[in-house]
């Protein structure tokens, strides 16, 4: 029984910054944006929160920081593309390339210390509750934090009038724009949201997940959560059970190899990547179901006429 | 405040000033960085950008680090222009290195001319058909190409862990995670005896003069570019699109694999778990630099070359950490993307927004 509640428990860790991010991805997609600089940010946001909470001890603070880092990196992503129309599949990569060096450079001085770590919340009566407290009211605030906002993602999205603007941008700009909605400027708030999201998926890594700083320590998740939108088909609700999925994946990959079973490490590490591609090429396959959800204008560039 | 005019037309002067302009910009925003972190700005930028040249042996060293940037640039190009994007050259590049590793090291006492031939064979062979695994999910199951070839590239490390620290370690080691040496053979020759200077770095600019004609010149090539610039049109035209993927996949990562395999028997002579210093992910700068035309590669090769000798200089002489080699190709990427917008639109400057009519 403890072995089954520690997994759930540490299912629910691996998967949230998976959660984290691919929330803020797929309200950037929504409105037909691809970012693909994720792992960069998210980097960014990993040593902004660590080196903030080392050096002030504060945890609101470093999480603030991180969030600021996710979205300094989106700004100029968001200004690039946006702004001067460069294109958008090259511009993510170079937000990844920037933000592993950048990462690298920052953190130098940060490898093999420590900082204050997000504690784990006790709520009196419930999180003492045999079996149901551990799995439900043991958790760090950050995990209910990415619960709440995909909650509030999902129902912003398809419950607002502001929603079905971002979706009607996402979908068709050019009439969203004859309409008066502003594009651009929406785009730019979508992608800064994004940004703060990344960061957080970040720092939580560092400041629970981990938690230390190691260059890239992200190893791929941020291409993960990108992957996750896809698998979800842009449907929050599915964005939760992907996650979950994705991050059992990691976590067993981890725990099997804690087990010694006589199977080359490299291989059980290898597990969470291959499990994405094969993820991916079973999702992809129904090329109907995708272009039924997937926003009609995605990473298409949009220019208000002069 | 500023708004951005359509040209109508292709500046041919910014598509090759844009590069020029992004590199004097990421000069200044890199000093601006250094003086930021407390460094002298333009001897920092003297140490990174210029001191590498004059090392010794700075331009063998340079010529080095080039080829496979300008290999795996030259794939990458063709690619790009037909709209596929492989972002995976790390893994094709790793499997070309195990490929031709791996024939190195079954043929230790091999002597005849044809073993490096062989093993260059099995390189190319290697990262070709790991790019193919690509273009299959991508053509039969239209499977995000972006997503999947990065995926296999951490795979691709993970084999090469695995080979390296279980069946292929080398048993007098000492442990260490690293195979044993190749052959001289498998090593093959050296433009100059007793360098390091192996014969990628006449492969290279060769391959791109090749792929610069066949890019121009051929129909194949005419191809790739209206599937990259009109997809509609190339439909109309009745060229396969699937075709084109599986074919520019085949050649970028055929040459991915070229990079690697020169690399570990030119320079390396050996397996390790460090084979590349991320060459697969600067090859796309040296693509986007080089304006996606393998005549452009050449230059946006060595340019980028120069930013690993350059951090490796910092780190020499100023005691800095090498990552600024990092930094400073994404802000280089940046800036790039950002001039580029030179090309097809003219800057109108705004005064303030009370004075719009």
């Amino acid at each position: 029984m403890d072995i089954v509640i520690n997994l759930l428990v540490s299912v629910m860790a691996a998967s949230t910054p998976l959660l984290l991010a691919a929330t803020g991805e797929l309200v950037v997609e929504k409105v037909a944006v691809l970012n693909l600089g994720v792992e960069g940010m998210m980097l960014m946001g990993a040593i902004a929160g660590f080196a903030v909470a080392h050096e002030t001890g504060s945890l609101p603070l470093a999480l603030l920081a991180a969030i600021f880092a996710g979205m300094a990196l989106s700004l100029l992503f968001a200004f690039l593309t946006l702004t001067l129309q460069a294109n958008q599949t090259a511009t993510g990569l170079a937000l990844t390339i920037f933000g592993r060096g950048f990462s690298a450079l920052v953190g130098a001085g940060y490898v093999g210390i420590s900082a204050p770590t997000l504690p784990h919340i006790h709520i009196p009566v419930l999180s003492d509750i045999p079996v149901l407290g551990q799995i439900l009211f043991s958790y760090d605030p950050l995990i209910y934090l990415a619960l709440a906002l995909l909650a509030f993602v999902a129902w912003f999205l398809s419950k607002t009038h502001a929603g079905l603007i971002m979706r009607a941008i996402g979908d068709q700009h050019d009439a969203a724009h004859v309409l008066g909605y502003k594009v651009i400027r929406i785009r730019y708030l979508a992608v800064l949201f994004g940004g703060a999201m990344a960061g957080l998926a970040g720092a939580y890594m560092s400041l629970a997940y981990t938690p230390l700083w190691a260059q890239d320590m992200i190893a791929g998740r941020g291409w993960v959560a990108l992957a996750l939108v896809t698998f979800a088909a842009w449907r929050p609700f599915w964005l939760l059970i992907g996650a979950w999925l994705f991050g059992a994946m990691m976590y067993l990959s981890l725990y099997v190899q804690g087990l010694g079973v006589p199977v080359p490490s490299a291989f059980l590490s290898a597990v969470p990547y291959i499990g994405t591609v094969v993820v991916l090429v079973l999702i992809s396959r129904d090329s109907r179901r995708i272009r039924l959800h997937r926003p009609a204008m995605l990473g298409r560039a949009f220019q208000a006429g002069n | 405040m500023f708004s951005l005019q359509p040209r109508g037309y292709v500046s041919q002067f910014w598509s090759w000033g844009s590069p020029i302009l992004a590199l004097l910009l990421t000069a200044a925003i890199a000093g601006a960085i250094f003086a930021f972190m407390g460094r002298p700005p333009l001897l920092t930028v003297y140490t990174f950008l210029i001191s590498p040249l004059f090392a010794p042996e700075g331009l063998a060293n340079l010529a080095i680090k080039a080829a496979p940037l300008i290999l795996m640039g030259v794939g990458l190009s063709l690619a790009y222009k037909a709209n596929v994007w492989n972002i995976g050259t790390e893994g094709q590049f790793t499997l070309g290195a195990i490929f031709g590793g791996g024939a190195a090291l079954a043929l230790p006492d091999a002597t005849s001319w044809a073993v490096f031939p062989a093993v260059l064979i099995a390189g190319i062979t290697g990262g070709m058909l790991y790019a193919l695994i690509v273009a299959w999910l991508r053509t039969a199951f239209n499977a995000n190409e972006i997503l999947t070839s990065l995926m296999l590239a951490y795979i691709a490390q993970y084999l090469l862990i695995y080979l390296v620290t279980g069946p292929w370690r080398d048993p007098m080691g000492f442990g260490y995670p690293q195979t044993a040496m190749f052959s001289d053979t498998a090593d093959g020759p050296r433009v100059i005896e007793a360098t390091n200077l192996h014969f990628g770095i006449i492969a290279a600019p060769v391959i791109a003069i090749l792929a610069w004609w066949i890019l121009g010149k051929t129909s194949f090539g005419f191809q790739l570019r209206v599937l990259g610039q009109a997809p509609r049109a190339a439909r109309f035209a009745g060229f396969s699109e699937n075709r084109l993927v599986w074919l520019s996949m085949a050649i970028s990562g055929g040459l991915a694999g070229l990079a690697g395999v020169f690399e570990v028997t030119g320079t390396q002579g050996q397996l390790t778990t460090t084979i590349s210093p991320g060459y697969g992910f600067t090859a796309i700068i040296v693509a986007f630099l080089g304006r996606l035309n393998p005549a452009g590669i050449i230059p946006a090769g060595l340019l980028l070359a120069l930013t690993y000798l350059g951090g490796d200089a910092a780190q020499i002489n100023l005691g800095m950490s090498n990552a600024i080699t990092g930094i400073f190709q994404g802000i280089l990427l940046f800036c790039l993307l950002g001039a580029d917008v030179l090309i097809l639109y003219r800057i109108k400057w705004r005064k303030s927004a009370g004075a719009r009519a």
